[in-house]
């Protein structure tokens, strides 16, 4: 067996310095972790939902729940507010550089996301409310626990995008100059992950409530 | 109008205040530092506790002094309670296998070593990474506060199979409170599990180094990124497992506990659930757990042994398509642990096949770490005697497991002390053996100063006899029907048993005992220790391209450019018989 | 170092396999129909797990003993064949071992599982809990009563929540706290949790089933031999689980019926 041999060469230009790869390393580093977060999200609420299955499959107080009506409303707030975000996307991507013009364009689009969230999140809190009035608590019985848990568990994750949301606003309100097209855009993924989560789980509730 | 402009973005000073430099740190191996800590802090407990337990078995009357001062009511005047020892056994798993075997070869060496051999400055998103170091240090209060709350500690196992864990105090002391800061603790640590997995697989994916190819990354950021995708989604699917149980602890709902349980005599009020539900998705999780300790070790210990053998394994590729089969077995094969749990028989024989089938990949390395040492020129160091302990150990752990893995013959074993053997070998001793090669290897890089090798391998001796003297006779009182979790053998059928467990706590007293050499080593090395030079061990990967310890900025202002693998050993090169990833040297003829 | 390590490694090898090979530690003998299948399951996996465990440790210890500071030089070698014969060797060897266990293993665990109880077998309900066993027989009328766990009441003995005021079939119920049965008569255990989960493990019939609380289990078995077997909890229930046994008492047939009629007339 013959070992391969190693000649030194010039030393030229082997250490680059700081330039812009590392930004864009960072930048593809919080697109993947985002994505990551995702698959991570999808996994929990897998879990959520094949428990959902074993406990509804060997039970005898497995019952019927009517959904609060408002929930669809709800779901359109929620979409309306991905189009929304989808408008403010576009108007980054239509700028290399964002001028203050449409930057007052994002900003408007953003807050109306914003604005959107919270009436959703509202608007969940109101379901439970109607839920409530009709007797239907955490532990009345299985389909009421699994309500409160899933609208609870999207909620919480929904935070998450809110405060995303905010930072960015934050990042076009603060100066021009801190805008980052990646926190924005990796926001903005999250942003409608949220929403297809929510119109899956709306999914399983109306099917298996 | 202007964006921010790349030198804005990442404006990376270095941090000057004492908080931020050693406390709240964003640095990921100051981050790695405090989950070594971490872990030490819970090995040191969770081997005390082992201790008091075999005390008890052996000695169940005589009394431990300064005991009781800890626990009242369950060593009263010092003299352990069979009642107790559930709470210690309880305790010891759970500290042991989140604690310890995650934190510390994943954790702990994953947060300090993984951005450097891929020759990044830090992890993809450091606040991240700090969350992830303080919400594990807050799961680890959490549990430890429930040694001192009135009820004591919890007793239902690590596994803390529903419904004794989801009833409530009706259940017994320690299912009270107990229980419910157990589960809290569980779910915030899988949190930070989350957060840390997270920035693993964003760092390894996008912060590798020009040059730093995937099939260029060493063995054991190989093995931290396969763990950390598997602990993604093992841990994503423990912490809805650990909401429900709190929920039906706290707020009365019924997820795993059915209708009609009679417990102290009080009709619970609870209706429908499924306790196997909590099984499935313990387990779910718990089997990935057991490869997110041991695929970590693995890696430190490849890439330990190149160093010491001074040539490459027979194929790492290999090693590398093993591991991640692994990864991907490990999901397969849950239901397991779960043959005589009440399952469908059918599900047992079909869990039955991928687990034997996952000895093939385990095998091929085992046979790939044999076959490379034919021909090698070792160097015994101590953190070679750990790498090569790690092999017998795993081999040891690993054939026992050909038994569990067939569900006739775990019918017979279950719940017996060769399934206790089996997993404290090839889980337990096995990962930590990596541990210790880790930390004999890398000590000088991260400290800047030598840990002491006579002492080292003192320890390594003293260890590496003593478990076999704990764990090989586990596997006996297993044949021979010994049942785990029971406190106090009485009866006449434990009597001729009770010589190999006496033989065994002495070795267990023995053995814990020499670790305090490797305490004192940790501690005088730290402050006393011989300097340690900028690659000691003659390594190839990048780590060993940088000064010990690293700058906080780990390459200075410069970004490292890599031209081979981390395998260039046995060579000719301009420095000996290897070549550093980061050197130009140009292979001649080969 | 390399020698020592060798020479130590090789010793823990044959110290670790001799208790094994002297048959030090074996399980009790075997009273059950099924558990030779077991046993027989148990000693060949013993025998290809050994052989693997000695080979790889003599294997390492050789490859130490002769690799380590070596004095020719710094000139390392390869094994011939390289990776691909340990990825093959690991097919086969493993392969065919896994397939092996597999296909034989089914075999037990269908005599286990996979049989239908005969018709005429002996009833038997076994309910765990907090920390006991209790068993029950269902009286000359052949018949349980139902169970109603408000009822239970262990003051005064109603260890299942049986109803006699109102049900006919509880009347006759035969409750003891060991389980009795007939030698070579095939019994028919039907398991209830009363509380949280169990188990029920006689190492003598190579039998171990858990109890699962709301989900009744049932498991068949025939015993061999007379005498007094331990009857063991093995999943952690609380407290007082190291406490938790009963005894199975296999008797002959007329034994049996002694037995029975005596608790009848207590009740």
């Amino acid at each position: 067996m013959s070992s391969t041999t190693y000649t030194p060469v010039a030393v030229a230009q082997v250490r680059t310095s700081v330039n812009v790869t590392a930004r864009s390393a960072a930048d593809g580093a919080s697109r993947s972790g985002v994505w990551v977060a995702i698959f991570a999200i999808t996994m929990s609420f897998a879990a959520f939902t094949s428990a959902l299955f074993v406990r509804e499959g060997g039970s005898v107080d497995w019952t019927h729940l009517v959904l609060p009506p408002i929930l669809y409303a709800n779901t359109m707030v929620l979409l309306l507010g991905s189009v929304t975000l989808w408008m403010a996307s576009r108007t980054v991507n239509a700028h290399a550089l964002l001028d203050s013009h449409a930057v007052k364009t994002v900003m408007g689009w953003l807050m109306a996301t914003l604005v959107l969230g919270l009436l959703f999140i509202g608007g969940q809190y109101e379901a439970w409310l109607q839920l409530a009035a009709q007797g239907l608590f955490l532990a009345t019985n299985p389909n009421s626990s699994f309500f409160y848990v899933f609208t609870g568990m999207h909620i919480l994750h929904l935070l998450g995008g809110i405060a995303a949301l905010v930072y960015v606003i934050g990042q076009v309100f603060g100066s021009h100059t801190t805008f980052r097209r990646a926190a924005f855009h990796n926001t903005a993924i999250y942003w409608h992950f949220m929403g297809v989560l929510w119109l899956y789980l709306l999914f399983v509730l109306r099917t298996k409530l | 109008m202007q964006e921010a402009s790349p030198a804005q973005v990442h404006v990376h000073t270095p941090p000057t205040s004492f908080l931020r430099k050693h406390v709240f740190s964003l640095d990921h191996k100051v981050i790695g530092l405090q989950y070594y800590g971490l872990a030490l802090a819970a090995v040191t407990l969770g081997m005390v506790l082992s201790w008091l337990m075999r005390f008890h078995l052996v000695w169940p009357t005589v009394a431990v002094p300064g005991l009781s001062l800890i626990s009242k009511v369950g060593a009263p005047g010092g003299i352990i309670t069979p009642e107790y020892y559930l709470s210690l056994l309880t305790m010891h798993g759970t500290l042991m296998v989140f604690f310890v075997l995650t934190n510390a070869p994943f954790a702990a060496f994953g947060n300090y070593f993984l951005p450097i051999q891929i020759g990044a400055e830090d992890m993809a998103f450091p606040r991240f990474n700090m969350m992830s170091f303080w919400t594990t240090l807050a799961a680890f209060l959490v549990l430890i506060t429930a040694f001192f709350i009135p009820d004591g500690p919890p007793i239902s196992g690590w596994t803390a199979y529903a419904p004794l864990s989801a009833i409530g105090s009706d259940a017994g002391p320690g299912l009270g409170w107990g229980q419910t800061l157990w589960a809290i603790s569980i779910a915030l640590f899988c949190a930070g599990s989350l957060l840390g997995a997270l920035n693993f697989i964003s760092t390894t994916l996008d912060l590798r180094a020009k040059g730093m190819t995937f099939m260029r990354m060493p063995i054991c950021t190989w093995a931290w990124f396969i763990t950390s995708c598997i602990a993604l989604l093992a841990f994503a699917v423990l912490l809805p497992a650990c909401l429900l149980l709190i929920l039906d602890r706290t707020a009365g709902t019924s997820f795993f506990i059915p209708s009609g349980l009679v417990v102290s005599d009080r009709l619970q009020p609870h209706a429908g659930g499924s306790p196997l539900l909590w099984q499935h998705l313990f387990w779910f999780f718990g089997h990935p757990e057991v490869y997110i300790a041991i695929l970590p070790s693995m890696g430190i210990v490849s890439h330990v042994l190149m160093a010491s053998m001074r040539k490459p394994l027979l194929s790492a590729k290999v090693i590398i398509y093993s591991m991640l089969s692994i990864g991907f077995l490990s999901w397969m094969v849950w239901g397991h642990h779960m043959f005589v749990s009440g399952m469908n028989p059918f599900s047992s024989l079909v869990f039955s096949f991928p687990t034997l089938t996952i000895t093939i990949p385990a095998t091929i390395m085992t046979l790939i770490w044999l076959g490379s040492l034919y021909g090698a020129n070792i160097r015994m160091t101590a953190a070679s005697l750990f790498a090569l302990g790690f092999i017998s150990m795993f081999v040891s752990g690993g054939v026992s497991g050909f038994f569990l893995a067939q569900p006739s013959i775990d019918i017979y074993l279950h719940a017996t002390y060769f399934v206790v053997g089996h997993f404290h070998m090839v889980m337990g001793v096995a990962s930590i053996f990596g541990v210790f090669a880790g930390t004999y290897f890398w000590f000088g890089k991260m400290t800047g100063r030598m840990l002491n090798e006579t002492l080292g391998k003192v320890h390594f001796w003293i260890t590496f006899i003593g478990t076999y003297c704990i764990f090989m006779p586990f596997h006996y009182l297993g044949l021979v029907g010994n049942i785990r979790r029971y406190s106090t053998f009485v009866d006449d059928f434990m009597g001729p048993l009770m010589p190999l467990h006496k033989f065994i706590t002495i070795a267990a007293l023995i053995t814990g005992a020499g670790q305090l050499i490797f305490l004192f080593n940790l501690f005088h090395s730290r402050f006393w220790g011989k300097p340690a030079a900028q690659n000691p061990w003659e390594g190839t990967s990048l780590e060993w391209s940088i000064p010990s310890p690293p700058p906080w900025n780990n390459f200075g202002d410069v970004h490292p450019v890599v031209y081979h693998d981390s395998y260039q050993y046995g060579v000719k090169g301009s420095k000996g018989d290897y070549v550093m990833q980061d050197s130009p040297e140009q292979a001649v003829g080969g | 170092m390399g020698k020592f390590f060798a020479v130590i490694l090789v010793i823990i090898a044959i110290a670790s396999a001799y208790p094994i090979i002297a048959h030090k530690y074996v399980q009790p003998e075997d009273i059950s129909t099924h558990g030779h299948a077991i046993d027989e399951q148990l000693s060949d996996t013993m025998a290809e797990s050994g052989f693997a465990f000695l080979g790889a440790q003599f294997v390492l210890a050789f490859f130490v003993w002769k690799f380590t500071a070596r004095k020719d030089g710094t000139k390392v070698s390869h094994l011939p064949g390289g990776a691909k014969v340990m990825v093959v060797a690991a097919f086969i060897l493993v392969g065919t071992e896994v397939l092996a266990l597999g296909v034989f293993g089914q075999k037990a665990w269908a005599s286990v599982y996979f049989t239908a109880p005969k018709p005429d077998d002996l009833q038997v309900q076994v309910q765990a809990g907090q920390f006991a066993f209790y068993f029950r027989y269902p009286g000359p009328d052949g018949k349980f009563g139902p169970l109603h766990p408000d009822k239970i009441d262990e003051g005064n003995s109603n260890f299942f929540g049986l109803d006699p005021a109102n049900d006919v079939e509880a009347r006759d119920d035969v409750v003891a706290a060991e389980l009795a049965v007939p030698v070579n008569r095939e019994v028919h255990l039907m398991m209830h949790a009363k509380d949280v989960g169990h188990s029920f493990y006689v190492r003598e019939l190579r039998l171990q089933q858990d109890f699962v609380p709301g989900l009744d289990l049932s498991l068949h078995f025939t015993a061999t031999k007379p005498g007094k077997y331990e009857i063991l909890c093995t999943q952690l229930c609380g407290l007082g689980h190291y406490n938790m046994k009963a005894y199975l008492d296999v008797m002959t047939q007329e034994d049996f019926e002694k037995w029975m009629k005596d608790k009848i007339s207590e009740q």
